[in-house]
This record gives C-alpha cells, structure tokens and sequence, in this order.
C-alpha cells in the first residue's frame, strides 16, 4: 500500500510548492528586463573613469555585467570568491585606477575580513550588491545572509545605501561613486531584490532558463 | 645535502637594483623581509589581509601594464587565497610576478605547520591554474635565475621558492595604512595623486 499516492517527484514537489504561493504583483522579471538602470549604471560607471569591473554573477546584474564585457576601456575581472575583488580594487587604486565589485548579497559574507583593508588604508572601494533573501525571497538558503547582509556591513564601518525601487538605482549608484571615491572608503549599495524581481521558480521549473 | 634557503638573503638578492619595481608584501615575515632589505614607497606591506596579497597585485599590474609588479608572500598567506590563482591565470597579466617564500609554518602565531609541510605543491596548483611560469627554487642559483625571470618578464610567473623557517627579529614597515597607501601612490603617480 503507498500511503501517499499523490506524492509528486523532487522536481515535482518544487513545482508544487512555487505554485502554491500566487505571484507578487509588480516584481515579474519582465519588468525587470525592461527597467533602464543597468544602461544608466553602465553609462554612470563608464563617465566616473571605472576601468576594472570585479564580479560574481548575479542575475540582477547580468545585463550590467553585458555591457561592461562589451565596453573596450573596461576590464571585467571574475573571481572566484568575492573577498578576491576587494583585494584587486585595493590594488587597482594604489595603480591608479577606479573600479566597482558586482555581487549578490550572499557574497557579503566571503568578504568581511579582506574589508578590513580598505577600511584601514581608507581605500575608495564602491560595492554594487543585489539582494537575496529579501522582499519575496523563496529559497529559505538565501534568508539568513540576505537579512544580516546591512548589519554586518555596517559592524566594520562600511556605508551602506539602498534602492529599492527601480526609478532610484541610477541615482543612488552615483551617490554611493561620489561618497567612496571623494571620502576614500568602502560603500555598499543594496539594490533590493524588489527591483530586481523575486526569483519566479514557477517559470524556471516551466523552461530551462537562457 | 644542501643548505635551506635564508627568506631575508632570498629577499635582499630579488630586490637588489629593483629599478622601478612595485613590491607587494603579503602580512607576517614577507612584510618584515622586504622592510628589512629597505623601506620604500614602492613597497606595500600588508598588515592584515591574509589571502589577499596577490589579488592586490593583480589590481596593481591591471593598472599599470608598463610596470613590474612583485607580490612576495608566505605560504600560509597563498593557501588563504588560492583561488586568486585561477583568477590571475584567467587575466594573464604579463607583469605580475608572485614570488611564494614556503617555509611550511605559520611564523607568526608559533611556527604550526602549513599545509605544504604536508606535500601540498603551490606551483603545481598555479601551473594547474594556467600560470605561464612555475618554478620550484631551492637554490641560490635558482634564486638568480628567478631574478632573471622577474626582470625579463613577459608573462605571468608564479614561484614557490623553499626557504628555512628560521626565527628572525621582527623588522617592521609604518603600519599606518594610509600613509602606505598615499607614499606609493604618490611615488607611482606624482604627488598630486594623493589629492585625486
């Protein structure tokens, strides 16, 4: 006798459970495809000088990271670990040039002791990260670095800003620019996962995502 | 059998008639022996860090390709960070040379034993990596062939250089991290660097 008859697959159950929950209106990644700021950040990051681009993919970031590999006065540098791009753009000021880290919140945490050389040599150090674990999260993996990611960053003396509406990012990022480059520290800009758009496992367990 | 390596006999020969040579030090003894051959304001000694010594350097030689960049660090420094190696080997710089001084101990917390006591090879992980350049020295002419090397760069190089783990008196660099920042900068770009 199979006392759960009904019981679906792994993949099954994940389908089950994504669709348990309706949709939040207002955050589809359509609409995230369609926002302007990775263009303007790219256009921002390109007239402040930023020559070296240090990254670990995110999918909020992957149209920015795009148009940096596309740019010819950019160098995208990818890292294995987040604490790495700190190190190189500690590097890249002492040489002379400006850059920005790409990450996503998760990785905040791979970089708490390497940022302890920016803040104590007061290197410019500007830090773009998207947010998990956040508005709409679903992957209960995400919740406990998403939820301390300000707090710890704020516990070494990093600045820490938010967007959390896509109309704010472009201008919160030239902010951020202004404040680590003319006052030489370490900020962070929290681009919320509200503009990014919760992560739609519906449609991923649907299709193979491109 | 031969005689191990002396670090700070290793350090002064790499960095005699450095010419105009950028020289980052990775926390601990590496920090010490380059102060110990000469403090200057091409040097970047590292107080804290640890894992990060070499990515420095990466962002130093992406910066300034005409320049020559020497990361000097300590094994327990590189095994923190060795995913720098997959990162640098990707980059290619031409002008970035890390010179690993492997003497298989923790120095500066009571001489415990790295992972290298136990047979882990670095070079092997960097030439694994892509490194264009490994080598092994544990002489004193592989010591002057590895200067060769870094003064005729043109690729990428990563050598673990086997060295005594001896005790040696401290010889310590500034230790404020704004004024090793500013001093090199300005060495490097001009004294309006500092006002950028």
């Amino acid at each position: 006798m199979n006392p759960q008859p009904d019981m679906p697959s792994a993949a099954g159950l994940l389908y089950y459970r994504a669709r348990s929950l309706p949709p939040i209106h207002g955050t589809q990644m359509k609409k995230t495809a369609e926002s302007a700021w990775p263009g303007e950040v790219h256009a921002l990051l390109k007239e402040a000088g930023i020559r070296q681009v240090a990254i670990v993919p995110d999918a909020g970031h992957a149209r920015l990271i795009k148009l940096c590999e596309k740019d010819k006065s950019m160098r995208v540098v990818r890292l294995t670990a987040e604490e790495e791009g700190v190190a190189l753009l500690a590097g890249a000021w002492l040489g002379g040039e400006k850059g920005v880290l790409l990450m996503q919140s998760s990785g905040v945490g791979n970089c708490i002791n390497m940022l302890t050389l920016p803040i104590a040599c007061q290197f410019p150090l500007l830090m773009l990260v998207t947010m998990r674990g956040d508005f709409g999260e679903f992957n209960p993996a995400q919740i406990p670095m998403g939820n301390a990611t300000q707090a710890v960053l704020e516990a070494l003396g990093v600045i820490v800003k938010r967007a959390d509406a896509a109309k704010d990012v472009t201008e919160m990022v030239s902010g951020a620019l202004r404040l680590a480059f003319n006052t030489y520290r370490p900020v962070a800009l929290l681009i919320g996962q509200r503009v990014l758009g919760a992560k739609d496992f519906r449609k991923l367990t649907e299709s193979v995502p491109q | 059998m031969s005689k191990l390596l002396q670090r700070r006999e290793v350090v002064e020969e790499l960095l005699a008639e450095r010419g105009n040579l950028l020289v980052i030090a990775g926390l601990g003894a590496p920090a010490w022996d380059i102060t110990h051959a000469g403090d200057q304001d091409l040097n970047f000694p590292l107080w804290g860090a640890m894992g990060g010594a070499a990515m420095i350097g990466l962002g130093v030689a992406l910066a300034q390709p005409k320049r020559k960049v020497l990361v000097l660090t300590g094994d327990g420094e590189m095994l923190m960070g060795l995913g720098a190696l997959a990162t640098i080997a990707v980059q290619k710089p031409r002008n970035l040379y890390i010179v690993v001084l492997d003497n298989e101990r923790y120095g500066e917390t009571g001489m415990q034993e790295t992972h290298t006591a136990h047979g882990v090879d670095l070079a092997g992980m960097a030439k694994a990596a892509g490194f264009a350049q490994t080598l092994r020295v544990n002489t004193r002419a592989g010591v002057s062939r590895l200067k060769n090397l870094i003064h005729s760069g043109r690729s990428a190089l990563f050598a673990q250089v086997k060295v005594d783990a001896e005790r040696l008196p401290l010889v310590l660099p500034p230790r404020e991290g704004s004024l090793l920042k500013n001093r090199f900068r300005a060495a490097l770009l001009g004294p309006d660097a500092v006002h950028q």
